[in-house]
């Protein structure tokens, strides 16, 4: 009898290892949220997570640390702060290099995001600091894939992962975030498009009426995300619910004055992404003095 | 010589009917003694435009084109927001005096007769060509810290309002003085008004 090889009927799966930096633990529990996370986990080795049940404690983590395929980074670094008494400037290092592919997950890990706050000399991402590419791992920029987001929504993570996981290649932006995500703006796909059209604003939060642009300094139009195209928990997102969108994906997160617009002379300080200064005043200071009626009446009226 | 193309000519017979309006009102002014000034059948007149309104509203939107060519001059030229305003302010006065007709029509046709622009003209949207500089104007004036911060209307009010008044004033032979000699306090009064403290 010939010897047949016989090819493995499961491929081996992903070995991820999720490591946290300084962090609210905010993208953690994004990913708890995730629908498809009992499958996702099936399929996936966890070597370590700080919540979920994995191969390794923190401890043996820091001992053994071992190869990976995948590592996933929460948290802002910062080369002093220490996990299991080991400091982040070799704990990551060495990990980043025994690993193929590398996610940052959340603004943090990102661009420093909120903990940059506390000490912007020396925390920072691990790629990116802000918008300069001067983090601890910037010269192996090529294996990390940006997911930036505060949180990060949980499908973000599964589709890349997926992607790893198919051996297909992610195109992505200047920031390294996947173009299937971050191309489209937070604006894209509002449910107010039709008032920020008709220049109707709304003055407080949780109207389903009014665009959030003028009166409450919503960032969307010139935010990178999918907020509006993949909903949060299925249902909905900030803009749809009545809150302005705070451009948690952007490496000049968190700004200031959040929830005002700036204006200068009743002009807004910031236009839209790519729309000229002229095109945008042409359109807005025309439809600013047409008054649609539908459009200034409530949705949904109690009364009638 | 060559011939003039349907542009050339649609903008001969505006400037000659401009010239009707302003003098006659719009109500005195028929389609036919346009046609007449201008030495065309009523029927051709017609061909350039499909009635006596929409003749209107096609010179509002020429006379903002051209205020608004102007002023966008202006704001691309790399000179300080007082100079501006001085620029703007000759501008406005010098097209007064050169072309009449045009700032005429639009304070003595446009601005009186609203009924006539209700339809065809709603809220701002025929001198949006003129209302977009002025815009910009002020929003880089505030963004440079030349000129206080403030409402668009209040600003654009002070500004545009001192201008109409003062070539309106102009256009009843009130003033002793010619035109262009007021320019320079006008303009300083509206940078000392709007200037940041």
């Amino acid at each position: 009898m010939p010897k047949i090889s016989i090819m493995p009927s499961n491929p081996a799966k992903l070995r991820v290892i999720w490591l946290q930096g300084i962090t609210c633990n905010g993208n953690t529990h994004s990913f708890l949220n995730d629908p498809s996370l009992g499958t996702l986990l099936d399929s996936i080795e966890l070597l370590h997570h700080p919540l979920l049940p994995c191969a390794k404690t923190l401890k043996e983590l820091v001992k053994k640390l071992p190869k990976s395929d995948i590592l996933i980074f929460e948290g802002a670094y910062s080369p002093s702060f220490e996990r299991a008494g080991m400091a982040m400037e070799s704990l990551l290092m060495t990990l980043a290099l025994k690993t193929k592919h590398i996610i940052s997950m959340g603004s943090c890990a990102s661009f420093g995001g909120i903990f940059k706050e506390n000490d912007p000399e020396h925390i920072s991402g691990i790629v990116f600091d802000k918008e300069n590419d001067s983090g601890p791992l910037r010269d192996m920029r090529k294996k990390v894939i940006t997911l930036s987001g505060c949180p990060a929504h949980p499908k973000w993570l599964s589709f890349v992962i997926e992607m790893i996981k198919a051996n297909k290649p992610i195109l992505v932006d200047e920031y390294r975030r996947p173009r299937e995500l971050y191309a489209y703006l937070v604006h894209n796909g509002c449910l107010r498009n039709e008032y920020f059209e008709w220049k109707v604003d709304s003055d407080h939060f949780g109207t389903k009426e009014g665009c959030l642009f003028y009166a409450q300094g919503c960032q969307g139009p010139f935010t990178h995300g999918s907020c509006n195209k993949i909903l949060w928990n299925e249902v909905s997102s900030k803009t749809r619910s009545g809150t302005p969108c705070v451009g948690c994906t952007e490496p000049t997160f968190p700004k200031r004055d959040l929830f005002t617009t700036k204006t200068y002379m009743s002009i807004p300080s910031e236009m839209p992404l790519g729309i000229p200064k002229r095109s945008y005043l042409a359109l807005a200071g025309a439809a600013k003095s047409f008054h649609i009626k539908r459009l200034e009446e409530r949705l949904i009226d109690d009364h009638t | 010589m060559a011939r003039p193309t349907k542009e050339d000519r649609k903008i001969s017979i505006m400037t000659k009917a401009l010239e009707l309006f302003s003098k006659e009102g719009f109500y005195q002014t028929t389609m036919p003694s346009i046609a007449e000034k201008i030495g065309m059948s009523v029927g051709n007149l017609y061909n350039y435009f499909t009635s006596k309104e929409m003749l209107a509203k096609d010179l509002i939107l020429y006379i903002a084109n051209i205020l608004g060519d102007e002023i966008r001059k202006i704001n691309e030229s790399p000179i300080s927001t007082q100079e501006k305003i001085e620029a703007i302010v000759h501008m406005y006065f010098r097209i007064a005096k050169d072309r009449p007709e045009t700032i005429e029509y639009f304070l003595r046709v446009y601005l009186s007769n609203r009924e006539v622009f209700q339809n065809c003209c709603e809220g701002m949207i025929c001198v949006s060509a003129f209302v977009t500089e002025m815009m910009i104007f002020f929003e880089e004036g505030v963004r440079c810290g030349e000129l206080r911060d403030q409402d668009f209307f209040s600003a654009f009010g002070l500004f545009m309002g001192y201008l109409g008044g003062m070539v309106f004033i102009h256009g009843e032979n009130i003033l002793p003085k010619p035109l262009e000699s007021y320019e320079h306090t006008i303009a300083e009064n509206i940078y000392y008004a709007l200037k940041s403290r």
